[in-house]
């Protein structure tokens, strides 16, 4: 133990703490910018200087390790003029219009300037406005908001082994961007938002959709449907004030519904049907000799990582199309056909805890007609909480009501599909009861949930042994793709999600997703499992009613067309 | 000129062999700079992100990402420079070369640059061509020296 004083208060903290942590071990706020929980220590902004006694410098609390003996000030006057300053410097490089940016009341940079007291500047503003990089359907990055944090480079690089950004330049011209200065475009960035999850400020940002559903909602001629993801009901609360973890389901459809939705209905349904179509294709790969491993195809982050950097392995992966595009498919095929409505005058809207689903709506492969998307307007969970916030509904005490019907019933298999390892969990309750043809006993297949980056697990399937693995971040995803080029891939079925702890941590989530805020939302997912009367897809009424209906049965033609999609390399 | 795979096939794949690439490459290029393809290239071959060349690149005032001229003039702009005048010899290139600092002429011959101190104090004011330093120059050296470069050409 190491014995030391911050602010004249008697501290103990383990060997090798740096003296941030130990002031927040015991309470003792020390501010901070660049930092962020989960992503490496920078010390790039250095608002988090401290004085130590007997030192001139001042240093920074984030990558200084505490010393037996050191007495520290967190807040003595050189270290408040310090850190004032540096904040103004900061802002005096920055588009400090804060009402006109999206991330108003939900900066970093502005609480702290709040914090600091900071109400004016002493240093005139030196920004030169540079151009927006706002050329792809996704994102937009703001170079003139940027303050330079490093945050979206790591995570970048080091969570998602993509690299898309970097510094470029020296000093005080230092500019963040893509390599070569160019844009951000689907040759080299895979859309997964998590630089826009990070960024402190509005930097980088997902390009705001709610116009063109405000404008569907208000068009009497369109029937306007909008299909929920399975994680934004663990997570909107967050944005509504509420805990972390909080299960809002019901809360979620009301609102829709007061915001003015025809229809509001659970991509948990088509989760289901993908489990179905997804299952038998794995049955069929296993027992007639197809390209395995098969890898999961629900994440569009995932898709476009194979088509850039492993083309050679497209064949790996499932041809099922994400839950996402078969509600799109299913709502302009068969649900069309049911209310006797014209493809042309359904609306679909999808609320998603990611961005990269605003890609994969857009792709030409997602348009049954050829033509139209079948997903017309891609919302993100931030986006939703915006357009719920501007109809000033109560969030919080809002009564709960039901999905609608038809696609009403879903199970617990599908309600995971937002955790890494839900995909997996929910095929391998369908595949080992179909093979196996006897019931499952134990539902919970827990070797493959939890925020370990790489899973396995063994299961008895038509009397062999089969391996499965579950991947989540891209630089895990990597390992995956490496062995199945290779050939050395011992598994027979791999799930792959783009975002640290699958869905839950998606992109396009409520700011301030840290570990520990990805478990808490796990939590909540798999308790929206457990309480589910139904937890087997296969086992879903409305599934099979779906089938016998119009489907005919899994992996059917008319199941191809609709379902089922493919993929390409991408030219670099 | 030499192949980038030739100077590549020299250096282990590791990363930081970087620089050193760099260097080498942009040296032996008659227009001084790493294009996009070359980037590209040795990112692969060295398996470091093509962000991260490029980033690197960027930091480096000897590297360039765009092309420049056969020879590359740096006129030191420091302060023992900045006493003897330097300004008269950046202002004389500019006449005669007619291009401005981060240019090249229209032939390609030439780009211009300020630079930071080249460690020639003592025999002030002093540029830089390509790997040569003139030193103790006036514009009448200065005009001599493009001159016989531009015979050179020839």
């Amino acid at each position: 133990m190491i014995n030391f004083k911050i602010n004249n208060i008697d501290i103990a903290c383990e060997e090798n703490t740096t003296i941030l942590a130990a002031a927040r071990q015991h309470n003792i706020d020390i501010p901070t910018l660049c930092n962020y929980p989960d992503l490496e220590i920078k010390s790039e902004c250095r608002v988090c200087v401290v004085e130590i006694d007997g030192r001139k410098k001042l240093f920074t609390s984030c990558s200084t390790i505490a010393t037996e003996g050191m007495i520290i000030n967190t807040n003595s006057p050189k270290v408040l003029n310090a850190r004032k300053t540096i904040i103004e410097l900061i802002l005096a490089n920055h588009d400090a219009s804060c009402t006109a940016c999206p991330k108003n009341l939900n900066c970093e940079l502005q609480s702290l300037a709040n914090k600091l007291g900071i109400d004016d500047n002493r240093f005139p503003t030196v920004l030169e406005v540079k151009p927006l990089d706002n050329k792809n359907p996704v994102l937009i990055r703001n170079i003139n908001r940027c303050i330079k944090c490093g945050r979206c480079i790591d995570v970048c690089k080091n969570v998602q082994s993509m690299s898309v950004l970097d510094v470029m330049g020296r000093s005080k011209d230092i500019e963040i961007t893509p390599a070569y200065g160019k844009f951000l475009s689907d040759e080299y960035c895979v859309y997964c938002g998590q630089c826009a999850s990070v960024c402190p400020v509005g930097a980088i940002i997902e390009k705001d959709d709610t116009d063109p559903v405000w404008e569907a909602i208000n068009n009497p001629h369109l029937h306007v449907v909008v299909q929920v993801a399975p994680a934004v009901r663990v997570s909107l609360g967050e944005e509504m004030g509420m805990e972390a973890g909080s299960i809002v389901t019901g809360k979620v459809v009301a609102a829709l519904k007061y915001l003015g939705f025809d229809a509001v209905y659970d991509t948990d349904f088509t989760a289901d049907l993908t489990i179905l179509e997804e299952g038998t294709e794995l049955i069929t790969r296993v027992t007639t000799g197809g390209t395995l491993p098969m890898m999961t195809s629900c994440c569009p982050g995932w898709i476009s990582f194979a088509e850039q950097r492993y083309p050679e392995i497209l064949d790996h992966l499932s041809t099922c199309k994400s839950p996402q595009q078969m509600f799109g498919a299913l709502a302009k095929s068969y649900y069309a056909e049911k209310m006797e409505l014209k493809p042309k005058d359904i609306f679909v809207v999808s609320i998603m805890p990611c961005t990269a689903k605003k890609y994969e709506s857009q792709r030409v492969e997602m348009r049954i007609d050829n033509v139209n998307p079948d997903v017309d307007v891609v919302l993100t969970t931030r986006e939703l909480s915006k357009m719920i916030k501007q109809m000033g509904i109560n969030f919080e005490s809002i009564e709960e009501v039901p999905f609608d019907k038809p696609f009403g019933i879903t199970t617990g298999a599908a309600a995971i599909f937002g955790a890494t390892g839900g995909v997996m969990e929910a095929a391998l309750r369908t595949v080992y009861e179909i093979v196996n043809k006897e019931e499952l006993t134990n539902l919970d297949f827990k070797s493959v949930r939890g925020l370990e980056g790489l899973k396995e697990a063994e299961v008895e399937l038509g009397g062999q042994k089969v391996k499965v693995a579950v991947a989540h971040t891209l630089e895990n995803a990597k390992l995956m793709c490496e062995q199945v080029k290779a050939g050395t891939s011992p598994y027979t079925f791999i799930e792959v999600m783009c975002c640290p702890g699958g869905c839950i941590g998606g992109g396009g989530q409520p700011y301030g997703t840290t570990k520990e805020v990805r478990q808490k939302r796990i939590d909540a997912i798999y308790s929206v499992d457990e309480n589910m009367e139904i937890r087997k897809s296969h086992k879903n009424p409305d599934i099979l009613a779906l089938y016998e209906d119009y489907l005919e049965k899994p992996n059917s033609h008319k199941a191809h067309h609709l379902l089922h999609t493919y993929y390409h390399a991408r030219k670099k | 000129m030499i192949l980038l795979n030739e100077i590549l096939s020299k250096y282990p794949k590791e990363q930081e062999y970087l620089i050193e690439i760099l260097l080498e490459y942009q040296t032996s290029k008659k227009n001084h700079y790493i294009s996009s393809e070359d980037v590209a290239s040795i990112s692969k071959y060295l398996g470091v992100p093509e962000s991260q060349v490029c980033s690197v690149i960027s930091f480096y005032s000897l590297l360039s990402m765009k092309p420049k001229g056969k020879y590359v003039i740096q006129v030191c702009h420091d302060v023992p420079c900045f006493v003897n005048d330097s300004t008269s010899i950046y202002d004389k290139l500019v006449e005669i070369l007619e291009i401005n600092d981060g240019e090249t002429t229209k032939d390609n011959l030439f780009t211009l640059e300020i630079t930071e101190c080249l460690g020639r104090c003592n025999e002030a004011p002093a540029m830089r061509v390509n790997n040569l330093v003139y030193v103790s120059l006036t514009p009448a050296k200065v005009e001599k020296i493009i001159n016989d470069l531009r015979g050179e050409k020839k």
